[in-house]
């Protein structure tokens, strides 16, 4: 046997381990739909989990898209716990971790553009790009104050079904901590060839999509004074939001 | 007075009657009023004028009386002592919760529930300290509005209503049954219920203070946001967590 079937069932391994310790609803011992472990293959992916903790694990090279969720949300809660300036509000140090660890995995421009709907077409590249980037000040300061709130919170991913010729997909997980759980949802398209394999385009808190939740309010803006006025609403937006801060 | 109260009962239903007419009369006209004048209607909310004037009712009311309560509240008492006060009301609310999830066949949510209340109810000292979620068991809260919504009934349109906010016409034909559900409602003595009610309530908002301007921070038009938010989490209810896209239509 060559070395890539091994290496497959030895991640495949690991993330189920991952998964096991992460998730106690998703018992995946009880799922009769997943591998179970044989004791060997259990004690070599032990071994190279051990090894795998001085040299972080590379990104593998057709990460799925759970996988990719998994890694990012770790990711970041890891960062935002690590840094007393994030949870504090540090406007500043939110946009240096959402620039470096999140846009990268965001197709930003799609998120834009199906929220400003039909009128997207007709906005001239500059429109366009002031649209992406005021949209993006008024996300970025409105979770900032929202991840001052993270303390000893888990995420937690449910089941994920998808075929591997799929093009978009819906990742679901939890975020636990006290009280009820909260739904974390994202849809992902794929991009071939450009590297990052995998996208986010929309994202689910509590049954609420993001994109969905704009529309309707850059609609009003739209029909009423057009394109340029939405965009002079969201500067104003920003600026009042910041004066807060 | 003998004879002033003695036509006070054959007043009194002719007054009502009255009343409700003079109340419904507004209200037609009032919605008459909203069908013109509503710059983007939205097939979801065909009361949108009305609902509008209410929002801003609801609003000016959690500026001078709710808020500010709310942010004394905070200030006054101290985090352990608010975090016992919301664990004790969602313990009232668990039992509500693990009937209706029974009601909507939820094995797991209703197992989950009836052990939450359970637990917390001994061993956390009559819910004031949330045990079960330490334990790691779940809260699932729902009422009898959603388990309607299990079954098929359709939301209807978005109304909202004075002082309790956003609401579909569903929630609106279950709220009676809902305010059975809630145990506040079921305690004897009036005083002792209403200083409950209050508690919750200012509880409840005190909770949310940091979410409010969370929300005022992130909407571009208050009213609409609410909306799309209060719609999209009661679709995603009742769709199991997993509801179809909707079309992209206007």
């Amino acid at each position: 046997m060559g070395t890539r079937p091994k290496k497959t069932w030895v991640l495949k391994g690991l993330w189920l381990l991952i998964k096991a310790s992460f998730s106690p609803v998703d018992n995946i011992w009880h799922k009769g739909t997943t591998m179970i472990l044989t004791k060997r293959q259990l004690l070599a992916t032990i071994t190279l989990m051990a090894a795998s903790v001085f040299t972080p694990l590379a990104q593998a090279e057709d990460e799925a898209p759970d996988a990719l969720i998994k890694r990012l949300s770790v990711d970041v809660l890891d960062a935002i716990k690590a840094d007393k300036a994030i949870r504090t509000g540090d406007i500043d140090r939110v946009i240096a971790l959402v620039d470096t660890r999140i846009m990268p995995n965001v197709n930003f421009q799609r998120m834009t553009a199906s929220a400003v709907g039909p009128a997207w077409r007709q906005a001239t590249p500059e429109q366009q790009k002031r649209l992406q980037d005021e949209f993006k000040t008024l996300l970025v300061r409105t979770y900032a104050g929202a991840l001052a709130e993270v303390s000893d919170q888990t995420i937690s991913m449910k089941p994920f079904r998808a075929s591997s010729d799929d093009k978009e997909v819906v990742v679901r997980t939890e975020v636990r901590g006290r009280g009820d759980p909260i739904q974390l949802d994202y849809r992902l398209e794929k991009t071939p060839g450009m590297g990052a394999g995998w996208k986010i385009y929309n994202l689910n808190v509590l049954g609420v999509w993001l994109v969905e939740t704009y529309r309707s309010q850059f609609a009003q803006q739209i029909n009423a004074k057009g394109l340029d006025g939405l965009i002079n609403v969201l500067v104003d937006q920003n600026k009042a939001n910041a004066k807060k801060a | 007075m003998m004879r002033a109260s003695a036509r006070l009962p054959f007043l009194q239903p002719q007054d009502s009657v009255r009343r409700l007419a003079l109340g419904v009369l507004l209200v037609v006209v009032g919605l008459m009023a909203g069908c013109a004048t509503v710059a983007n209607p939205d097939r979801r909310d065909p009361l949108e004028s009305f609902n509008r004037g209410m929002f801003d009712f609801n609003t000016g009311v959690d500026r001078v009386v709710l808020k500010p309560v709310a942010k004394g509240y905070q200030a006054v008492v101290p985090q352990w002592a608010r975090r016992g006060v919301g664990n004790f009301f969602n313990n009232l609310g668990d039992v509500w919760s693990a009937i209706n999830n029974g009601l909507q066949a939820r094995g797991q949510e209703t197992g989950d529930s009836i052990g939450r209340v359970m637990v917390n109810t001994t061993l956390g000292l009559g819910g004031i300290i949330d045990v079960a979620s330490d334990l790691g068991i779940d809260r699932h809260s729902t009422n009898f509005g959603s388990t309607l919504g299990r079954w098929g009934v359709y939301p209807g349109p978005y109304i909202v209503l004075p002082l309790l906010g956003p609401a579909t016409l569903r929630e609106v034909a279950a709220l009676p049954v809902d305010q059975q559900g809630n145990m506040i409602t079921h305690v004897p003595d009036e005083a002792t219920r209403t200083g409950l009610t209050v508690l919750n309530v200012v509880d409840l908002r005190a909770q949310y203070l940091r979410a409010g301007e969370v929300v005022n921070g992130a909407a571009l038009d208050r009213y609409t946001f609410t909306r799309e938010a209060y719609l999209q989490r009661q679709r995603n209810a009742d769709y199991d967590g997993n509801p179809p896209e909707e079309d992209m239509g206007p």
